[in-house]
């Protein structure tokens, strides 16, 4: 009984981002983008002048929105706990490597979710990467990978999250001169900022209260056999397959996609990257802003690394286009992936040595 | 009774923690965690295995007491 009241709750949140998702982009969001953690991070990075590329410029009022729905919920039903100290420069570092995989494959976990049930085939690569990175996290954490107990810290350091959201958010209303904003491509395209803000608001209600995870709910099969977390992924995906039909914005095919590109081998070693470092982090994402507004120090750590990570990918061209990959942005993939492996191994054999 | 506490440690390492230790196990166990995540995903495994969880909050945390059924 109780399962099946967490599942429930799993696809109603699932049915609410998948809908939330659809209205932003009816109101004016990129294609397939209501919702992606990792492009939208990476355009306030734009904004606040972190990176240059013009055309990723604009602060998304849906970031501060998650973190704070999630903040007021955690709040209201006494789950609000200020932590850290759970690795928290080593979670920044990985939050910025899964940042720079994201912009390689053009989306996080929930934007591929959103791609597939649009019919973009191309995500169905980075399905394929997601699932293998997942299962070579779950492999380190069968090892003994742990990045170490986190502990209880003040309330001031666990309210970062939630109060550098309503800064973000009084800049995003009063919109000062230095604030930069695209006027052409992917960063001119928004919904208004009040709807926005309510959709995020909604979303990170409903994502604190459901647990909802994208990677968890690969890792969750892997590592135990346990399809309860899946329910969420399934159903953003079934609700945007309906919306997208019933619409006529579903076309199936590799061709022509709204912020795609067809190199089928990095869209799949983008998202290895994005699967491997979101179990070493405990979560995809769109988790780790839910967690920063629980109180999470270390969460806080990994989305601000999510924004560097995404400024360096734009700063460095590591970043792809509808063109495609570029080359610095292969051989980043190819060395984070190299990097996740090391760091594994010497965290578990650190790990094991401190048992021993 | 076998104890294992798991209090600071993020999803899934308390459940991979749970995991290993009832392995080969005949008894009962009892798990601290001290978040619901981990309080939810714990529970539900031992449940999956065969067992009953009796639940009894513990400072800020939780006990989470197994025993086979």
């Amino acid at each position: 009984m109780k399962v099946h009241r967490e599942r429930l709750v799993l696809f109603s949140a699932g049915a609410v981002v998948a809908a939330a998702a659809f209205i932003l982009v009816l109101l004016g969001n990129p294609g397939n983008m209501g919702f992606c953690i990792a492009c939208f991070l990476r355009d306030i990075a734009g904004s606040l002048g972190l990176h240059s590329s013009a055309t990723t410029q604009y602060l998304r009022p849906e970031i501060p929105g998650l973190v704070l729905g999630a903040f007021i919920v955690a709040l209201a039903r006494g789950e609000f706990r200020p932590t850290s100290g759970s690795s928290p420069v080593i979670r920044f570092i990985i939050a910025a490597c899964v940042s720079i995989g994201a912009l390689v494959f053009l989306g996080c976990p929930l934007r591929m979710v959103l791609r597939l049930a649009a019919g973009d085939l191309n995500a169905l690569f980075g399905l394929v990467g997601f699932v293998i990175g997942i299962g070579l996290g779950c492999i380190a954490l069968n090892f003994g990978f742990s990045l170490g107990r986190t502990k209880e810290c003040s309330a001031i350091e666990g309210t970062s999250a939630p109060l550098l959201s309503v800064f973000l958010l009084i800049l995003a209303f009063t919109a000062p001169s230095f604030l930069k904003a695209s006027t052409e491509g992917p960063g001119s395209m928004h919904a208004p900022i009040f709807a926005s803000l309510l959709m995020g608001l909604v979303v990170g209600a409903l994502a604190q209260r459901s647990r909802l995870c994208f990677a968890g709910g690969v890792r969750d099969i892997f590592l135990m056999r346990d399809t309860t977390l899946i329910t969420g992924f399934a159903s953003v995906f079934a609700v945007a397959l309906v919306l997208n039909l019933v619409s006529g914005n579903f076309r199936l095919g590799f061709e022509g996609q709204s912020v795609a590109h067809t190199d089928w081998l990095w869209n799949i070693l983008g998202m290895v990257v994005v699967g491997f470092g979101s179990v070493l982090l405990g979560g995809c994402p769109l988790r780790q802003l839910i967690l920063a507004g629980e109180g999470s120090g270390d969460s806080t750590a990994a989305v601000l690394g999510l924004v560097i990570g995404g400024a360096f990918a734009h700063n460095f061209g590591l970043a792809s286009s509808t063109a495609g990959a570029t080359g610095a942005g292969k051989v980043a993939t190819v060395l984070i992936i190299v990097f996740f492996a090391l760091l594994s191994v010497t965290v578990v054999v650190a790990n094991r040595r401190k048992e021993a | 009774m076998k104890r294992i506490d798991t209090s600071g440690l993020s999803c899934p390492e308390p459940v991979i923690m749970t995991k290993k230790a009832v392995k080969g196990l005949d008894g009962g166990i009892e798990v601290v965690v001290d978040n619901v995540a981990s309080r939810e995903n714990v529970t539900r495994f031992l449940e999956a295995t065969g067992f009953t969880v009796e639940r009894i909050e513990e400072g800020k945390g939780w006990l989470l007491k197994a025993s086979r059924s």
